[in-house]
């Protein structure tokens, strides 16, 4: 284990090992705290910033923070290294990496380039230095672009999965929201449900629904039900019409374990989606969900924190050419980020680390009720996520999702951000609006009381339809 | 305080949603209207009242003088255990310590010498005490038929204050159990600071890992049923034995009590031909 010694103002300061150091540096959080990893001190979090900016960032490549041959996911990063992508940056070290990434060196050509050269550790390392503004400003530059039925992260755009949860998976329950959604122009990203269960008739029952509604509709968007990723295996055998699999994923094999995945196993979940070949205009066919917290909260992080942690987690997503990764960043508890300010950092980084690997990112903004957080805290990180250019947000009914019980951004929430920054929803899903007289880009909701026509009959003969009088 | 009538100017801007009789379909926030693309007042304050009741919900103390005698009345024995966390505010910060019993509870389990069961039950208050005031005893009564059906023998049942998921673990090893079965109070939500949780384990012991477990959520009367989850327990301890495994090794292939249909024919986007 390496020592890393820095001497400030006449002080020796000692960090025993780089895994040490780089917990030491990262801004304050409840979960480092918790796991008995954070800095001592203000000072001790300053100085330890210093001396992480001092070191090259080709140690990372020397010094696994978990061993080889104990860690997949440490085999996985250092496998995948591309040596000659790393070259612009070679160099040169985590402080100068800083300004470099602020340079004009650094625009989306140069960083699509550079991110098979970086690992998780050199990313998560250089984000401690950095603050709010600088996270935005990167995080902008990246450019990840991402197609299965529509095309998602081009400059300008900000899409939406539409989350139409429901505690008992009612069907006519999960549809009242699906059109609440399609009608504040919201689901380009991916129509998704948490089902309230694993059970996998449910779960092949919602992707028939889910698949009935597109085709009906004609809507340039994808279906995503966020079952295990052996459900969603089981499913596709069962002949469900399965677009995206999704998979909760964390940073190191031990807390992938924790979710009851393996590296070979989302490779399979992969190739069972590939198989059935239903994306139009491209293959990426795979959904993840992170948060930092989660390989500390599976007691299987290592010594390290959590923010490291969670970069290595976009190490797998990379891997599987996801469609969607987003970090559900307030969602895991303020055991790991305790109140607003510490979420919204925390959402900052994760985009920017994300974005920085070549993963394309959006975010889940949201807080949990025994978190010391609130709408206004929201506001904050939605909007911050809209300048750094995050792919897509949650869009849930009155920011209330009554099936996992916590607060994410609503429909309307986008059509705010659409609206102060001039951000477009995915250009075949804004064609779709468009033809069916539900938005224009620049005007808002483009109806009033009058239902558009292709959605007149759900409400026009209630005897055929279901409707309640 | 005295209504003010609304002014016909203020309604105008407001465009309602003609859909928004569609929430006889769902809890969800669905029809909220709009204001330009905004949240009209009305629907603004009436979210700040559910997050302050949520809140509330999150700090409310677990009336173990009311549950005692009703678990006494329904198991052999009932014990009043406390998680490590002193407090709620210690609870929020250290979920490690919400998994670990008191040194006090631990003497107290070590004390008493227990037949080997097939199920023992935890009462947990979690995130909610409001959740296990309203659901925990009438769901039991719709679950110890169901129990007592599959021929399996009930341990003592223990009463956790400031107790997270795993505190079953330790809790159904001590009373030598089969399996566990921990009743607790789920996050509140908005709409929901009510909601009961049920985490199923077989064998338990400390150090069980989230998925080795399965889960049957939103047990409320406007969520999953009493009855309904009763039968998805049932169904869950039927198969662990088979398989003498929880979790993710154990897959939920019941043909469940379903309002769905076959997804083809179930609701107004998509109507029968």
């Amino acid at each position: 284990m390496s020592e890393h010694v820095i001497d400030v103002d006449g002080r020796r300061y000692r960090f025993d090992g780089l895994g040490t150091l780089l917990a030491a540096a990262t801004p304050h959080r409840s979960g480092d705290a918790l796991a008995g990893i954070a800095a001592a001190s203000a000072e001790e979090r300053a100085v330890a910033q210093m001396a992480l900016a001092e070191l090259p960032l080709a140690t990372f490549l020397e010094e696994p923070l978990i061993p080889y041959e104990e860690d997949e996911v440490t085999r996985l990063i250092l496998d995948r290294h591309d040596r000659a992508a790393f070259a612009p940056v070679a160099s040169l070290s985590v402080g100068e990496f800083r300004n470099w990434l602020l340079s004009e060196h650094a625009d989306g050509e140069s960083l699509k380039r550079l991110a098979p050269g970086l690992t998780p550790e050199m990313v998560a390392a250089v984000s401690k230095l950095m603050r709010v503004q600088d996270l935005v400003l990167v995080g902008r530059k990246c450019e990840v672009i991402t197609r299965f039925r529509n095309t998602i992260g081009l400059p300008g755009r900000l899409s939406t999965r539409l989350q139409p949860n429901h505690p008992t998976d009612d069907a006519s329950g999960i549809a009242a929201s699906i059109l609440d959604g399609l009608l504040y122009a919201s689901g380009d990203a991916v129509i998704g449900i948490n089902p309230a269960t694993d059970n996998t008739s449910t779960v092949v029952t919602l992707l028939k629904m889910l698949d009935e509604v597109i085709s009906r509709y004609e809507i340039p968007t994808q279906s995503c039900v966020l079952t295990h990723v052996t459900t969603a295996i089981e499913a596709i055998e069962r002949g469900a019409p399965t677009d995206l699999v999704f998979q909760s994923i964390a940073g190191t094999e031990a807390a992938n374990r924790g979710f009851g995945i393996d590296l070979a196993l989302l490779r399979e979940g992969r190739e069972a989606a590939l198989s059935l070949n239903r994306g139009p205009l491209g293959n990426n066919v795979m959904y993840f969900e992170t948060g930092q917290g989660s390989a500390l909260s599976a007691n299987a992080h290592h010594g390290l924190d959590q923010q490291t942690l969670e970069a290595r987690a976009y190490a797998v997503a990379r891997e599987f050419e996801p469609l969607l990764v987003n970090t559900v960043v307030g969602f895991i508890g303020p055991e790991y980020l305790f109140d607003g300010k510490q979420i919204i950092r925390a959402g900052l980084e994760d985009h920017f680390c994300g974005k920085l690997l070549g993963v394309p990112m959006g975010c889940d903004v949201c807080y949990t009720n025994h978190a010391e957080a609130d709408q206004d805290d929201m506001d904050m990180l939605l909007t911050l996520l809209g300048a750094a250019g995050c792919h897509y947000i949650m869009g849930i009914p009155g920011s209330d999702d009554i099936m996992l019980n916590y607060q994410t951004t609503s429909f309307h929430d986008a059509l705010y951000l659409r609206q102060v920054l001039g951000l477009r929803p995915a250009p075949e899903f804004e064609q779709w609006l468009e033809s069916s007289g539900i938005y224009r880009h620049g005007q808002g909701i483009a109806f009033g009381h009058e239902l558009p026509s292709r959605f007149q009959h759900v409400l026009g003969s209630r005897g055929s339809a279901g409707l309640p009088s | 305080m005295r209504e003010r009538e609304p002014s016909s100017a203020g309604e105008a801007l407001t465009v309602t949603n003609p859909w928004q009789r569609l929430c006889e379909f769902t809890d969800a926030r669905i029809g909220l209207g709009r204001v330009g693309g905004s949240l009209p007042t009305s629907a603004q304050l009436a979210f700040q009242l559910d997050h302050a009741r949520a809140r509330d919900a999150v700090h409310m103390a677990l009336d173990t003088e009311r549950l005692m005698p009703e678990l006494d009345r329904r198991f052999p024995l009932a014990l009043r255990l406390h998680s490590r966390a002193i407090d709620r505010d210690e609870y929020l910060r250290r979920p490690d310590l919400g998994r670990r019993l008191s040194e006090e509870a631990e003497q107290e389990l070590a004390a008493i010498t227990p037949e080997p069961c097939d199920v023992s039950i935890c009462v947990v208050d979690g995130l909610s005490a409001r959740a296990i005031h309203e659901q925990a005893i009438p769901f039991l009564d719709a679950a110890l038929p169901e129990i007592e059906r599959l021929g399996l023998s009930l341990g003592p049942v223990a009463l956790v204050e400031q107790g997270r998921v795993a505190i079953g673990d330790p809790i159904g090893q001590a009373l030598k159990a089969r399996m566990s079965i921990v009743l607790i109070g789920e996050r509140p939500g908005l709409s929901s600071p009510d909601s009961l949780g049920l985490y199923f384990t077989w064998a338990p012991r400390s150090g069980r890992r989230d998925s080795e477990r399965n889960c049957i959520s939103n047990i409320r009367p406007r969520g999953l049923d009493y009855a309904g989850a009763a039968r998805l327990l049932a169904y869950l301890m039927r198969e662990a034995q088979a398989l003498g495994a929880s979790g993710v090794a154990l897959k939920d292939d019941s043909e469940v009590d379903s309002r769905l249909g076959d997804g083809r024919q179930g609701n107004f986007l998509i109507p029968s031909a």
